[in-house]
């Protein structure tokens, strides 16, 4: 790594005025130290949140579920207000990686980064969450756009996730069997006024499956493949197995939520 | 940055650049190079250490972000004498060949006992030892190594030793 200088604030209010020049965030670290360690990217200064304990609660709230950006992945998968609130949010976070990874990885780093195969993004949009920034608040539609690009501008900071409590969620993945990213993975919410699709991995970036939510929700036949004119494709799989793969992810997230599919 | 830690179980401070990973401090500072380096992208486990009793891939920590907090690497385990439980069995079920995996796959299985329990399943160990890559085994004995390991610790829990 070149070298750079670190700095750890106490609060959030410490943590914007370190914020300086060519800077960079730490959550987690477990996509930032390793894109640093291979130079894919390099800054002066790191700003650490890890004291930023006032950004890990997890609280429901009425009808939303909020997770606190620094909220690491281990906790999301093992809290009993996740748990009761939306089991399938608990089950995704546990999915994520492995134990060591979740151990220290992040809500908002994951989706301050938004790897294109990452799992929390497809929940984000099923369950038509709130990002909230030291900025303002984006809606999950309009805050993920495309590979690794999102609504954040330079030294914006995410300090937590308002998912919105749906009747039924479930989040259905094909693993990479080294990396355990998603290869396919699809999160399907039921609300009452009807269901949200969000899809991960088969595409250059997270996003809504408005194909599949309508014939969800006028009970028309379902997509049996996504179809979709920006498909990942790469030595791991080809464009065609990840639309056929969203597919199969689709059905399976349906039977475990009981939707007619 | 000052960092203080306790690293197996005595304080120690490091002033040392701030991008300094905590493997690297350990290995070439501490001389500690029982925790290895198995890959760049913080997938192989072999660098796992317990940070207030919770493994972590050391390679992919910041030293100075630990300041306060206990570290245990594969040292502060055991002695040649006296293993740990979970190194004792690791020897009893030959879960080792080369040996390099080792040390992450003790932590791991250390983590896993204490999570589940004495009678963590076969399926929960091979879930749990995702984030451990072994290249000689198979994982078949490491797996038997780590649930006899979990027995053997909660006993020696449960007796108070
Ligand atoms: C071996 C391995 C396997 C993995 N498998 C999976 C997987 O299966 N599925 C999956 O989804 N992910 C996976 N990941 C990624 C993992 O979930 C990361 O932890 C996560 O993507 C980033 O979170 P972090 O807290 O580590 O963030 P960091 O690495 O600290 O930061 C990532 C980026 O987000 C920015 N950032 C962090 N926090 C904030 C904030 N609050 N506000 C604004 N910007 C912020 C940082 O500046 C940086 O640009 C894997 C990682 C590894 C190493
Ligand atoms: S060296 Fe740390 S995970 Fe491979
Ligand atoms: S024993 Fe050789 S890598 Fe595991």
């Amino acid at each position: 790594m070149t070298p750079f200088s670190l700095h750890r604030p106490d609060t959030v209010e410490q943590a914007l005025a370190a914020f300086a020049g060519d800077a960079a965030w730490l959550a987690g670290g477990h996509t930032l130290i390793p894109a640093m360690k291979s130079r894919l990217r390099q800054v002066e200064r790191l700003v650490d949140l890890s004291k930023l304990h006032a950004l890990e609660g997890i609280e429901h709230m009425g009808d939303s579920l909020l997770v606190g950006a620094m909220a690491r992945h281990v906790s999301v998968a093992t809290s009993p207000v996740v748990k009761a609130a939306i089991p399938g949010l608990a089950l995704l976070a546990g999915g994520i990686g492995d134990p060591q990874v979740r151990n220290k990885g992040t809500l908002g780093g994951s989706i301050a980064n938004n790897d294109p195969a990452a799992d929390y993004p497809a929940a984000l949009l099923a369950l038509n969450a709130l990002v909230d920034t030291s900025r303002g608040t984006h809606a999950a539609d309009d805050y993920f756009q495309g590979m690794f690009t999102t609504a954040l501008e330079d030294g914006e900071l995410i300090t937590a996730v308002r998912f919105a409590v749906p009747l039924a969620f479930h989040y259905a993945k094909i693993r990479h069997p080294a990396s355990r990213y998603a290869l396919a993975g699809v999160a399907v919410a039921r609300f009452a006024d009807g269901h949200r699709v969000g899809v991960t991995g088969a595409t250059s970036g997270a996003l809504r499956w408005t194909q599949a939510e309508a014939a969800l929700n006028s009970g028309g036949a379902l997509p049996a493949v996504l179809v979709h004119d920006d498909l990942a494709a790469d030595i791991h799989a080809s464009a065609q197995y990840r639309a056929h793969l969203a597919g199969v992810m689709l059905k399976q997230a349906l039977a475990a939520i009981g939707s007619a599919g | 940055m000052l960092t203080n830690l306790v690293l197996n179980g005595a304080p120690v401070t490091l002033d040392l650049p701030d991008e300094t990973l905590l493997v690297d401090a350990l290995r070439d500072h501490l001389g500690l190079t029982g925790t290895h380096i198995g890959c760049d992208t913080s997938q192989c486990g072999a660098c796992n250490v317990l940070v207030d009793g919770m493994a972590l891939k050391s390679c992919t920590l910041l030293l100075a972000t630990l300041d306060g907090r206990q570290v245990t690497t594969i040292e502060g385990l055991g002695t040649a004498e006296h293993l740990h439980p979970m190194q004792a069995a690791f020897r009893a079920h030959h879960g080792l060949q080369c040996g390099f995996c080792t040390p992450g796959m003790v932590v791991a299985g250390i983590a896993i006992a204490e999570t589940y329990g004495a009678d963590v399943d076969v399926a929960t160990v091979r879930h749990a030892l995702e984030g451990n890559l072994c290249r000689c085994t198979g994982y078949q004995n490491i797996v038997t190594s780590i649930m006899a390991g979990a027995k053997a610790m909660m006993a020696d829990a449960g007796t108070g030793v």
